[in-house]
């Protein structure tokens, strides 16, 4: 791999940790929560529940994923 | 959010980072010698600048509909991960962060790295390490103040907060000379995690095109609700693990 290469790879690596950090889950999360925050909001029906349910349960799945990782490790 | 409360909360998140930042430098500092040190982080500042002064009108110039689903989206990636960390360190799956212990491993380490020097920087090493030091919690800071600058149209009053925090900081460091471990900082993480997850959320919800019940007033729930989930979260990983220790035992 060319020097070029590598530096490019590194400084993805660095905005990818420093946005998305330990669980990329969580991104996706947020992202499906906006999208689906919008769909509905576009119909017409009341939207603003969508997001905080969607981020509380990604939330506790990280964790809870997470925990259990450290318990089998 | 305006006046007080955006102080405040921009005040509490830069501080936590100006400590972790500190924490680093002082390390460097005392172990390597101040010249280089003092260079990494006159240059990361460089950077820093430069990185506000690209950003800021771009953040600017966006519509307010787009500025708050793109700054709404990211306070929630950037908030949620500070409550996964806070919520594992609580609940004991994760080591606590002690600004002693990264002092002394950074002490440790620092001792240790042999010396080379390099353009105009005596020791390349010193350098490199406070440059990055400063550059990332930086970086955090910036990031702060210009969503929530931006989204409250009061990055005047973000910034000045921000400069707050850092003064007080750099104060409080200079004359401890040493790790700032008497500052809460896992709780403080966990209360900043909150703000963010809370501010993220109803942003990005109004981005979307949703209605919050009361307007802006709906953050007054929003907030406790928020730091309820998390503490309620805390507790019941914390008695799973004890639950899950006496059946090893």
């Amino acid at each position: 791999m060319s020097a070029l290469a590598t530096r490019a790879r590194a400084f993805a690596a660095f905005w990818w940790d420093f946005v998305v950090g330990d669980d990329w889950r969580i991104a996706v999360g947020v992202v499906i929560a906006i999208a689906a925050t919008a769909l509905l909001a576009h119909t017409g029906v009341p939207a603003w529940f969508v997001l905080p349910v969607i981020v509380v349960a990604v939330l506790a799945w990280s964790v809870r994923r997470a925990a259990r990782r450290a318990v089998d490790q | 959010m305006t006046g007080w409360p955006l102080a405040a909360a921009t005040f509490l998140a830069c501080g936590v980072e100006a400590v972790e930042a500190a924490t680093i430098v002082l390390a460097v500092g005392l172990t390597r010698g101040w010249s280089s040190a003092g260079r990494g982080v006159a240059a990361a500042l460089i950077v820093l600048v430069a990185v506000v002064a690209v950003l800021g009108p771009a953040v600017s110039a966006l519509p307010l509909g787009a500025l708050r689903i793109v700054v709404g989206g990211l306070l929630l990636v950037f908030g949620l991960g500070w409550l996964r960390k806070a919520i594992l360190r609580a609940a004991g799956y994760r080591a606590l962060h002690d600004e002693d212990q990264i002092y002394r491993r950074e002490t440790a380490s620092a001792l240790t790295a042999s010396s080379r020097s390099a353009f105009a920087v005596p020791d390349v090493y010193g350098f490199t390490i406070a440059f990055k030091g400063v550059l990332l919690e930086g970086l955090e800071v910036v990031f702060i103040v210009l969503t929530f600058g931006t989204n409250a149209h009061h990055v005047g009053i973000a910034s000045i907060a921000a400069l707050a925090a850092i003064g007080v900081v750099v104060a409080v460091a200079i004359a401890v000379r040493g790790p700032l471990t008497r500052v809460p900082e896992n709780t403080l993480k966990l209360l900043v995690g909150t703000m963010l997850t809370s501010f993220g959320t109803f942003w990005a919800g109004e981005g979307a095109g949703a209605h919050w019940p009361g307007a802006d007033a709906s953050l007054l729930w929003l907030t406790p609700a928020v730091l309820v989930v998390v503490l309620a979260a805390a507790g019941w990983l914390r008695a799973g693990r004890r639950s899950a220790l006496a059946t090893s035992r």
